[in-house]
């Protein structure tokens, strides 16, 4: 509010031609001219989701227009381009600041783009290829919403919505009425449809309100997948994607060049099932080899770490002080750790007797089973013995674990595209024969 | 004027006093009710749901006959808000956020409601509890069930003034002469008082400290009309409770800013917004403006100044924080949900209506009512050069004597703990959840405008008090008022509020830490309004300030909660 005063003399005069800056770039502009548009007509590319040309003011609410506008960061949207104006759109910052947007709207809604019926034609989806979003850096928040089936014609994914209010500004009756608002408030925030108002919306306006919504949250029964895969809107190739390929070339080579990679397994409180597992490509293990090397595993039955390892796969959860000991061991020796089945992640099998206080087991195991004579067996303790945890314990709750692969056991496939993903940045694709929890 | 300034959505001035006419008939907004108000208002159902659900007061479904709101701010929890949650669900047969099975009874929690300085408390039917323990809240129950009208049970809000300036040089709490200020209007030009206002350099109580004297003058030069003074009393930061107490002993001091205020820009309407937890002032405020009109210090005429016409009036909130923020609150006041403007006008250019209006907190139009009364000069005398006057704190926490402390800009943290009489002062709240933490590193710096500028509430915390405990509380704070119209507000504190959780699991590692201070910037960066701009504030400035407390907590690789002593300790029984 400081500069309140310059400003007002400043919006004195009338409309004309300006010369804008943006990043680095001169641009003429008719004054008062939204800057996204701008910027549009100039072929560069400022991000936006809520941003429609017909809403003035624009809604402001998606945030992912970011940009350093005379040296402060703000929504680009909400600019009217002014005489020297200076735009910078792509410094790493406001980069990061945008996709990280984009990012924490994949983590608060529920986006499960492939079973999507606006796949390819989504906004939402479109910025997320176009910043390159791989994950998201934010936890998943996997809040429960419910679909909204309950109107006429429409419904409502709540999953997919990202509150950019369009719908709330423009979908109105004949009367004026609004069809959409939000409800509720903070992270409960949602929006609700009038079933009454849908009711008297024509097909065109609910086809019109299904386009309007930058996602996949306003659908129309029977009229969303008009359009097969490969004709739609974003189904075009990325410019970036050509760099990207040029990358991984890049990247290959790189891989080539810095010799083996080294690898670290063990199984703790497990079966040998996921080393078994692992074991299942078969004629894959020679080709494995040509790039890896194994360090302390099974495998290979060297017992002791000689090396610090690029990656440590754990089968099995903590069951007792030496998995413990071991699990630590392994967390300071490998950089990357990823737990492998159902064990490691939760537990597994083992984890049934967490059920049941650890003295009732074992004195059931050594004492009071029909295959003990009374009297005659006591429970096994010794200095050298392992101590027995209370419970079985998911590798997470010990140590931090970078990734998981769920499985029991998992495909071998599934496990070492993972680990070829995480070493050389390899093509991660999972089929779903290859990606299986039982 | 168009009124559609910044939204297609057509205000509606007396939608909230209407929804609060049906949720007092019934205890809560029934399905007729909500028919009947949207045909009323010609607005779609949704419409009306979107309004409702957004203000906490506001129920959908039956809310008992008494409703009882507990306050959750963090001094409440660490001074028995559980105990007293507790016995609340004992004594009535409800749980929190429901209502008993006989309708007598509906729990819910709420954030602060201004009685930090004697929490817990909480407000049944809007009427206040001060100091609850269990037997109190056992005997309160009791009586409400003997049928004991509320109105005798509750408590009376003491106001708690622990320190005025030595030597007169008291701005706020003097001797109050109902009127004195308006008079001196008399023979005074707009131009005058705004000059007077400026000489004194009195800047905005709210939090932004904008100059006072400006804002007026630049809504004075604006020519549409008419002009609106809003006074902010929404105080919903929590830790702060001057504006109750200033409203509570000089009702008539603030209506005496407003007045001065509108005739200054050329306003002739002036709304006090009262936020709803402060129900129990509505009379008191309303009673002070009818003795003003049969005083003739307002309406037509006013202070009889010849055309001076300016009338006030009290416009009740309805439960949310961000709605302190001048341009939600003007949402608020036109019956819409209330989400902050984009800034594209300030509310000088086109506030309530899309009209010119000035928001001013209440603290800051009694300071000016002041300085109209007693002359810019005696403003000047206390405090500093750049920071003249005295200013209002809410002290509450771990003390002996929380209260209202009216300072002199200039005081140092050290001589407020002494005056509070803070016995082990460690962690040291200013502002709010809003603010910035300080520990007792910063004892010698001073409450200043630009130094440590204050909003006006200060928690003092000693150090047996979990930090993460604190930090958690204020992150669902954000999390549950945040107004959600923007993405990073809305999805980045609940995303923090995870990652604290992560943290008091015992999980996190040195990148987590990370984490929260990158989050954080993007929320500061990108948020659309104040509050989502300064919501991780404390989270990392207290990262900042007591890295020996957060080193604990964070593992390199290994998980801290995991104790391994403790998990073997049932095997050990076995060693013979
Ligand atoms: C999230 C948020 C909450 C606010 N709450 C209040 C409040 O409760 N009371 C208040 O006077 N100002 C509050 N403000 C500040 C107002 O936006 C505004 O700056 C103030 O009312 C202006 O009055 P002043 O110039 O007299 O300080 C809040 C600001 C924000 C961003
Ligand atoms: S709305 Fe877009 S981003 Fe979300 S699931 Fe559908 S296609 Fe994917
Ligand atoms: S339903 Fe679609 S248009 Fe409406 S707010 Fe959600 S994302 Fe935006
Ligand atoms: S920052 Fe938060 S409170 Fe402010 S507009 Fe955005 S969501 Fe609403
Ligand atoms: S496009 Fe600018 S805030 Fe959404």
């Amino acid at each position: 509010m400081k500069n309140l005063k310059a400003e007002q003399k400043k919006k004195q005069p009338g409309k004309g031609q300006v010369t804008i800056k943006i990043d680095g770039k001169e641009i003429k502009a008719k004054e008062g001219q939204n800057l996204v548009q701008v910027a549009r007509e100039n072929d560069i590319f400022i991000p936006s989701l809520c941003y429609y040309e017909h809403i003035d003011p624009p809604l402001g609410t998606c945030r992912v227009c970011v940009c350093e506008i005379d040296g402060k960061p703000g929504p680009a949207c909400m600019q009217k381009v002014k005489e020297n104006m200076e735009v910078r759109v792509n410094t790493p910052e406001m980069e990061d600041t945008r996709k990280a947007i984009v990012e924490m709207m994949f983590a608060e809604g529920n986006h499960f783009c492939p079973a999507c019926e606006k796949s390819g034609n989504c906004s939402l989806q479109h910025m997320g290829y176009e910043m390159g979003v791989s994950i998201s850096r934010f936890p998943h928040l996997f809040k429960d919403r419910l679909i909204d089936f309950h109107p006429k014609r429409m419904i409502i994914e709540h999953n997919r919505c990202v509150k950019c209010h369009r719908c709330v500004e423009e979908v109105l009756t004949k009367e004026g009425k609004q069809v959409f608002s939000l409800c509720n408030r903070g992270n409960e925030t949602m929006v609700g449809i009038d079933y009454e108002q849908e009711a008297k919306l024509t097909m065109q306006e609910a086809l019109a309100a299904m386009q309007l919504c930058p996602t996949g949250a306003i659908l129309v029964r029977g009229q969303s997948m008009a359009k097969p895969f490969g004709d739609r809107q974003f189904d075009q190739e990325s410019v970036k994607k050509e760099e990207e390929d040029k990358r991984a070339v890049v990247e290959a080579a790189v891989k080539v060049a810095k010799g083996k990679k080294v690898i670290a397994t063990i199984s703790l409180a497990g079966c040998f099932g996921c080393h078994m597992s692992m074991l299942d490509i078969d004629l894959g293990f020679i080709d494995l080899l040509e790039v890896v090397e194994f360090n302390k595993s099974p495998i290979n039955d060297i017992k002791k770490f000689t090396q610090q390892c690029d990656i440590g796969l754990i089968e099995g959860g903590c069951c007792n002080s030496e998995n413990v000991e071991t699990l630590r061991e392994f967390r300071r020796k490998c950089d990357i750790l990823v737990a492998v089945g159902e064990c490691s992640i939760w537990g597994g099998l083992p984890a049934m007797r967490n059920m049941i206080p650890l003295e009732e087991c074992l004195e059931e195991a050594y004492l009071n089973s029909i295959t003990t004579v009374a009297g005659e067996h006591i429970v096994p303790y010794h200095e050298d013995l392992p101590k027995i945890l209370d419970k079985v314990y998911p590798c997470n709750e010990i140590v931090k674990i970078d990734y998981f692969i769920p499985g029991c056991p998992p495909n071998p496939e599934h496990i070492w595209k993972a680990v070829k993903n995480l070493l050389w940045g390899d093509h991660y694709s999972i089929l779903y024969s290859e990606f299986k929890y039982d | 004027m168009k009124s559609e300034a910044f939204s297609r959505q057509r205000a509606h001035p007396d939608l909230l006093n209407s929804l609060w006419k049906y949720q007092n008939q019934h205890g809560y907004i029934r399905d007729e009710d909500l028919t009947s108000c949207a045909r009323q208002f010609d607005m779609s159902k949704i419409e009306l749901e979107g309004v409702i659900s957004f203000y906490h007061f506001f129920h959908r479904r039956p809310a008992g006959q008494y409703t009882i709101y507990l306050n959750n701010s963090i001094v409440s929890e660490f001074k028995g808000f559980q105990r007293v949650r507790e016995a609340f669900e004992r004594e009535t047969g409800a749980r929190f956020g429901e209502v008993d099975p006989g309708g007598m009874f509906g729990l819910f929690e709420t954030s602060c409601i201004g009685l930090s300085d004697q929490e817990p408390a909480a407000l049944i039917n809007f009427h206040p509890f001060t100091n609850l323990n269990t037997l109190k809240v056992r005997q309160i129950i009791a009586k409400i069930k003997q049928g004991v009208p509320i109105e005798e049970v509750c408590d009376e809000v003491g106001d708690n003034i622990r320190y005025v300036p030595p030597g007169k040089r008291a701005v706020f709490f003097r001797e109050y002469f109902p009127g004195n200020a308006i008079m001196k209007l008399n023979g005074m030009s707009p131009e005058q008082v705004i000059e007077e206002v400026n000489r004194s350099k009195l800047s905005g109580r709210g939090g932004a400290f904008f100059p006072t004297g400006l804002k007026w003058g630049l809504c004075r030069q604006q020519t549409a009309e008419p002009k609106y003074i809003v006074c902010n009393a929404d105080e919903g930061e929590p830790g702060t409770f001057k504006d109750r107490v200033l409203m509570n002993t000089m009702p008539g001091l603030v209506l005496e800013g407003m007045a001065i205020a509108g005739y200054a820009v050329g306003a002739r309407e002036g709304i006090l917004y009262l936020r709803a937890e402060y129900t129990w002032m509505k009379d008191k405020l309303e009673k002070a403006i009818d003795r003003f009109y049969g005083m003739g210090l307002l309406g037509k005429n006013a202070a009889g100044i010849d055309g001076f016409d300016f009338d006030i009036r009290v416009q009740l909130g309805a439960g949310s924080y961000v709605v302190g923020e001048e341009t939600a609150l003007l949402n608020s006041m036109e019956g819409k949900r209330g989400e902050a403007r984009v800034k594209q006008f300030y509310p000088i250019e086109r506030g309530f209506l899309g009209l010119p209006t000035v928001v001013n907190n209440v603290e800051t139009l009694c300071a000016a009512a002041r300085i109209i009364e007693l002359g810019a000069g005696h403003f000047l005398q206390a405090g500093t050069a750049t920071s003249p006057g005295t200013k209002l704190i809410s002290v509450s926490g771990d003390c002996h004597q929380p209260g209202i402390f009216e300072i002199e800009y200039g005081m140092t943290v050290e001589e407020l703990l002494k005056l509070c009489q803070a016995d082990a002062p460690y962690y040291m709240q200013v502002s709010g959840p809003s603010g910035e933490c300080i520990s007792m590193a910063d004892k010698k710096r001073a409450f200043s405008k630009d130094g440590l500028s204050c909003g006006g509430a200060f928690m003092v915390f000693s150090k047996h008090r979990d930090i993460l405990q604190i930090l958690l509380n204020f992150t669902t704070f954000f999390k549950e008022e945040s107004c959600g119209v923007c993405t990073p507000c809305r999805a980045g504190n609940f995303i923090l509020q995870r990652k604290l959780e992560k943290i008091k699991l015992g999980l996190a590692q040195k990148s987590d830490f990370e984490d929260i201070r990158q989050w954080a910037r993007i929320m500061q960066t990108a948020s659309r309004c104040g509050l989502g701009k300064t919501a991780s504030n404390t989270l990392v400035k207290a990262l900042d300030t007591f890295p020996e407390y957060f080193e604990v907590k964070q593992g390199d690789g290994l998980n801290m909660k995991f104790d391994l002593t403790k998990a073997t300790e049932a095997y050990e029984k076995f060693k013979s």
